[in-house]
């Protein structure tokens, strides 16, 4: 077997195990493997271009394995962040694979440059660059951005930032952006050539933050997706310019990813990619109507503790309130006592709850309560008029029935999970303003919801510290 | 400017001899590779237990860091300008990163998901 033939057959081993990586996700049971399966792709990988650079003469080994070593030194404490950080971790590691992508897309481009190879760059390989550099950097800023509104870093503003005619401008850049791509697939080898590349990278790095600025926390789920799927595309584009296919597979496993996470996002918030990314959702606070000022119950933590003690049917619906509290490991305390009764306690995870997706499940399994109880929406909403009572913990527009009644309301149509239909509602909520997007929230006012001001984390340990001390004077 | 095509095809071989090529560029064989590897993504996603989507994305965060291997490509070529290799250098150090966390911390979270019963201790 020629050595050539052999990389292949690394490269297609490596392909393999990929797809049975992301197929044993299926299920909690097998998903672990998938991991197991994944890394050997990648060492497989990894060690046949190390084989295939070897029989063609590379060099500088040092330098590589010094990198390697530096890359695995930054990686190994950023697995270690508390899984409230998860979201930003996320989008830091998008930005450092869409920095890869489009640095290997520059060194290519260049190199080719500097030899005159015409042939190098054909008109396909000279739009797979552009296509990798144009994706590659405006991953890097936008997951940046993202990483920064979902960290709350001071100097990004975390509410979304609209100004007139931004979105004209948002698309005009793009546009001279792909004007200058076309140019270059042209012109690949002209004078101005490189000055129009670089020019693709600054326009490319500055449409990734503005893209960002009008993108509210409620809409992260979604943009994180699609940072996701974009991230996956640059290295198709790469696999192009390679002539690679493993890295075209991998890169079109990841896209593919990204792109059905979006689709679920969107679907959860029934908006279109298009109203995401131009949307500026919640930009303008609807103003309620005067006149009719509307009083909140408050209740005690006691009086809960005494409701939730008679109920058979306990609905929790965890929101981003709750990991912000960092609460879940109060509501496992909660849940326990509860269950001990014999009352059934369920979680209703709504897609979007949450600053990415699945973030609930993640927060809830980490404070190991059992997935068969975090319910699907869809599930959960056939049992909610049957649940004796709803707590919400830190969850406000995905429980808002607006979304079904109010043809005015920013998010109708939304689907929702139906906690009005419980017998009692009782909410956990941070404060009295209105939430992220500045709906308010009919659930609250309804005769049948007591509210339950304060830190989620607090009021939760309150609730749990009742039920314990109650089930002590038996 | 122009190179004979004696020439240009003699410094397209070397090119992607150095890439780890084929040695023959085949674009409409990549982009058949790319529709199937499409759909065999979309349908293995698909059925993906919602349970565990943020690991699923931490996941794809990592095999997208397939990256690195055009990153050492760039970085071991033979003869290539320093600042060509310090590009593939940092870009293997970003794909190494995303390699090790992504791994790292899904599997960090895979830990955590218990099925009913095993939870309790």
């Amino acid at each position: 077997m020629s050595a050539e033939n052999f990389v292949q057959l690394l490269y297609l081993i490596s392909t393999a195990l990929f797809i049975l990586s992301l197929k044993w996700m299926s299920d909690p049971a097998t998903a672990r493997k998938g991991v197991f399966s994944g890394v050997g792709a990648m060492l497989l990988a990894v060690a046949g271009t190390l084989a295939g650079v070897a029989t063609t003469g590379g060099t500088h080994y040092w330098w590589i394995l010094g990198a390697f070593v530096v890359g695995a030194a930054i990686g190994y404490p950023l697995a270690q962040v508390p899984l409230t950080a998860v979201p930003q971790r996320t989008a830091l590691s998008h930005a450092f694979g869409g920095l890869a992508a489009g640095l290997v897309g520059t060194a290519k481009y260049f190199l080719f440059f500097g030899r005159g190879d015409v042939a190098s760059l054909s008109p396909f390989i000279m739009a797979a660059l552009v296509a990798e550099i144009l994706l590659g950097f405006l991953t890097l800023t936008g997951s940046l951005m993202a990483a920064g509104k979902l960290q709350e870093v001071k100097w990004i503003p975390q509410r979304p930032v609209t100004y007139p005619l931004q979105n004209v401008g948002n698309i005009g850049m793009l546009i001279v952006a792909i004007g200058l791509g076309v140019a270059l697939v042209s012109n690949p080898l002209a004078a101005w050539a490189p000055f129009a590349f670089l020019g693709v990278i600054v326009l490319s790095l500055a449409f990734g933050v503005l893209m960002i600025l009008p993108i509210g926390g409620a809409d992260m789920p979604t943009v994180i997706s699609i940072l996701n799927a974009y991230a996956g595309l640059s290295a198709v584009a790469m696999g192009f310019v390679l002539n690679n296919k493993l890295l075209i597979t991998a890169g079109a496993l990841d896209g593919s990813s990204g792109l059905i996470l979006s689709i679920i996002m969107c679907k959860a918030m029934n908006r279109s990619f298009a109203n995401v990314l131009f949307g500026a959702f919640g930009q303008a606070p609807k103003t309620t109507e005067a006149g009719e000022a509307k009083a909140y119950k408050s209740d005690t933590t006691e009086s809960a503790a005494q409701v939730l003690e008679q109920a058979s049917l306990v609905v929790i619906v965890p929101g981003y309130g709750m990991a912000v509290a960092q609460a879940q490991h109060k509501v496992r305390e909660l849940y326990d006592l509860l269950k001990k009764r014999g009352i059934t306690v369920k979680f209703a995870i709504h897609p979007v709850a949450g600053r990415m997706p699945g973030h609930m499940n993640v927060l809830l399994a980490e404070a190991e309560i059992p997935y068969d109880d975090l319910v699907e929406m869809d599930v959960i909403n056939g049992d909610m008029p049957q649940a004796d009572v709803a707590l919400i913990i830190g969850a406000n527009d995905v429980v808002n029935p607006a979304a079904r009644a109010d043809k005015n309301s920013p998010i109708f149509g939304m689907p929702i999970i139906d906690a009005d239909k419980a017998k009692t509602v009782y909410a956990i909520k941070r404060s009295k303003n209105p939430g992220f997007a500045g709906i308010d929230n009919e659930l609250y006012f309804l005769d049948k919801t007591y509210m339950l001001f304060g830190d989620a984390k607090v009021v939760v340990g309150e609730l749990a510290k009742q039920l314990a001390d109650d089930s002590g004077g038996h | 400017m122009h190179l004979s095509d004696n020439t240009s095809s003699v410094v397209q071989a070397e090119a992607n001899h150095a890439s780890g090529g084929h040695g023959q560029l085949d674009f409409m064989g990549a982009l058949f590779v790319f529709m199937l590897a499409s759909f065999i993504g979309v349908m293995v996603i698909q059925r993906v237990s919602r349970l565990l989507h943020t690991p699923l994305m931490s996941l794809t965060n990592a095999i997208s860091a397939i990256a690195v291997v055009g990153a050492v490509i760039v970085a071991a070529g033979k003869d290539y300008p320093p600042y060509i290799m310090a590009l593939g250098l940092v870009a293997i150090i970003c794909s190494t990163t995303n390699i090790v966390s992504g791994f790292l911390i899904t599997d960090r979270m895979l830990k955590m998901f218990k099925k009913q019963g095993g939870a309790g201790k």
